[in-house]
């Protein structure tokens, strides 16, 4: 006979098995969406591999046609293959050993957001503990100011960006993309809220010691920032990094154009250096992903909610 | 006679030199340039500046391109938005539960944040192409970004885009829910569904507003995302506001432009107050 202690014993295992059974349905969506979302990449990544003629016997007619605009039938499906026939790195040594245009167009990536990301840090972190340090009616007015020309889309952006780059001369050169990047308000935005912060106890206990406001700001608040630093750091790189629009509005010289402009723009005869050159692109920010997932995530937890 | 600063002003100062930099820059880069738009768009032409009031507005509201641009982006952000909100929620929701693996999930679904666009645009034609996998697959022939379902391309690649983003600001915001709270009304008999929608749902709803509105931004710059797929002249249904600014801009109509633009801000304008009044509203609710 069972008791009545068996009978809660009974229904407490099954309840057990059935949270077991949720979680693992749980786990296996999660699973496959995240197999989903890799998938962009891994395909990326092997058909890298591919020989010239096994890509374009694949996708040569999917490049043919998105380029001139006529349709042309094939009779079987383009196929997304996974593993190449034959794994050969002939893709890579054309792009780095035979084709300077690539690497010169990855420099050119490199040459316009390395300084965007150290100089608008720079500016912003000045900004950020002047509008973290006592809050005045006039400072809120204009940190929300900030806030809404941080989260104007660049088709309201456009025309004055290129208005002042013709009236500065600067069409056409490298400064059109620096110096609208330097003095961006997003950093600022998002590095006083991690200022704001800082217990204002720390801060005054320096004042008292004689610190004066630069030393305050140079060997405390800056350096308790930092976590913040490195995120707002990688935040802005992947963005500059991923840069389409300004480029094509302000350098007419394709010559100077990004390699994320450029890649887009790869012809029929070099479809097969496509892949090879789209991993080159994507493995510097997919290192600082995975170096810095953690700073990621804090900096993007720090967005939610606009006010300090 | 120089007079001497009191300590205070002195003090002000000291803040203003901080914030000067930033200040010069933004003046001069995003707000005076600004303003010579809205000027632009009020005048005749860039050489006379005879003011013409709000013609170039009509100009432009009459435009049947700037028509169509408009109203794909609004059909854009309205699938693309709700899509995005609800799905990255779900994610949320599964990634609370004690699963295995759940940084490894996390980075997967973060993970596309950081790839640059151009890099996969590739795989995306691929498979979106009409001998492509997707067709065979489901077993259809639809040349997808040339067809009437070309914004469903754009739709998947822009949740894929910003899932994970979406995801951690909810995390964040379950996390922040009091442990107590949810114990108390555990104990009093409350089930998962009373708990999900009575409580947490409660004190997502700043969240929930705060994510809806950064996507509705972010579905404003997806224009990267189509350029880099399609090209400057998209299909029909592709054709986006960002699309119409371009082509305007090599036009050189700077007044229809400037138009385009002042309306944009506008309506940007007012989705930032809104947020802001929400903000406001939901914070004091949940702290009362």
């Amino acid at each position: 006979m069972k008791t009545y202690a068996d009978i809660r014993a009974l229904a407490g295992r099954r309840k057990r098995l059935g949270r077991k059974a949720v979680a693992g349905l749980m786990a296996a969506f999660l699973l496959l969406l995240s197999i989903g979302f890799l998938l962009p990449v891994i395909f990326t990544f092997t058909n890298s591999f591919m020989s010239a003629s096994e890509i374009s016997a694949n996708y040569g007619a999917v490049f043919a046609t998105t380029r001139t605009g006529g349709r042309v039938f094939i009779g079987r499906t383009v196929m997304l293959k996974f593993i190449p026939d034959i794994v050969t790195f002939s893709q890579y040594a054309t792009v780095l050993f035979k084709s300077p245009a690539y690497l010169f167009k990855f420099w050119n990536s490199v040459l316009y957001t390395v300084p965007i990301v150290i100089l608008q840090l720079a500016v912003a972190s000045l900004a950020s503990y002047g509008f973290a340090r006592k809050r005045t009616k006039v400072k809120e007015i204009i940190f929300f100011s900030y806030i809404i020309l941080m989260l104007m889309p660049y088709q309201v952006t456009l025309v004055p960006n290129f208005l002042v780059s013709r009236a500065l001369h600067l069409v056409n050169t490298h400064w059109a993309i620096w110096l609208p990047g330097i003095f961006s308000p997003f950093a600022v935005f998002l590095l006083t809220k991690f200022m704001r912060r800082i217990p204002s106890g720390v801060l005054e206990a320096a004042r008292i010691d004689g610190a004066g406001e630069w030393q305050i700001f140079s060997l405390i608040a800056l350096p308790l920032s930092k976590g913040g630093l490195a995120s707002i750091a990688i935040l802005i790189f992947i963005d500059y990094w991923n840069m389409v629009e300004q480029p094509i509005v302000l350098l007419e010289d394709e010559e100077m154009h990004p390699l994320s402009v450029f890649l887009s723009r790869i012809n029929g005869g070099e479809i097969s250096l496509a892949f090879a050159v789209a991993v080159i692109y994507m493995i510097l920010p997919l290192l600082i992903f995975l170096y810095g997932e953690e700073y990621l995530v804090e900096g993007i937890t720090y967005q939610g909610g606009i006010k300090g | 006679m120089r007079k001497r600063l009191t300590k205070e002003q002195r003090d002000t100062l000291r803040t203003w030199l901080f914030l000067a930099p930033s200040l010069l820059g933004v003046l001069v880069f995003f707000v005076a340039p600004f303003g010579v738009v809205i000027w632009y768009s009020l005048v005749n032409n860039p050489v006379q500046h005879v003011p013409v009031g709000l013609a170039n507005y009509f100009r432009v509201a009459r435009n049947e391109a700037y028509r169509l641009a408009v109203w794909n982006t609004i059909r854009f952000s309205l699938t693309a938005v709700p899509l995005s909100v609800l799905l990255s929620l779900l994610a949320a929701i599964l990634m609370e539960a004690a699963l295995p693996w759940k940084s490894f999930f996390r980075s997967c679904l973060l993970s596309p944040l950081m790839v640059p666009v151009a890099s996969v645009v590739l795989i995306w034609q691929v498979l979106f192409h009409y001998n492509g996998l997707v067709n065979a697959v489901l077993g259809v022939h639809i040349d997808w970004l040339k067809s009437e379902h070309a914004q469903i391309v754009i739709v998947l690649l822009f949740i894929w885009k910003n899932l994970g983003y979406n995801m951690i600001l909810f995390m964040a915001a379950l996390a922040s829910i009091p442990r107590d709270l949810i114990e108390v009304s555990q104990i009093e008999g409350a089930g998962r569904f009373t708990v999900f929608f009575r409580i947490k749902l409660r004190y997502l709803s700043a969240t929930i507003l705060f994510v809806t509105i950064m996507s509705l931004l972010n579905s404003f710059k997806v224009f990267r995302e189509t350029y880099l797929m399609t090209g400057e002249y998209p299909y029909d249904s592709l054709y986006l506001l960002q699309h119409f600014m371009n082509n305007t801009f090599l036009a050189l109509d700077y007044q229809k432009l400037s138009a385009a633009a002042v309306m944009m801000s506008a309506v940007i304008i007012l989705l930032v107050g809104i947020l802001f009044i929400a903000e406001d509203r939901f914070g004091r609710d949940i702290e009362d």
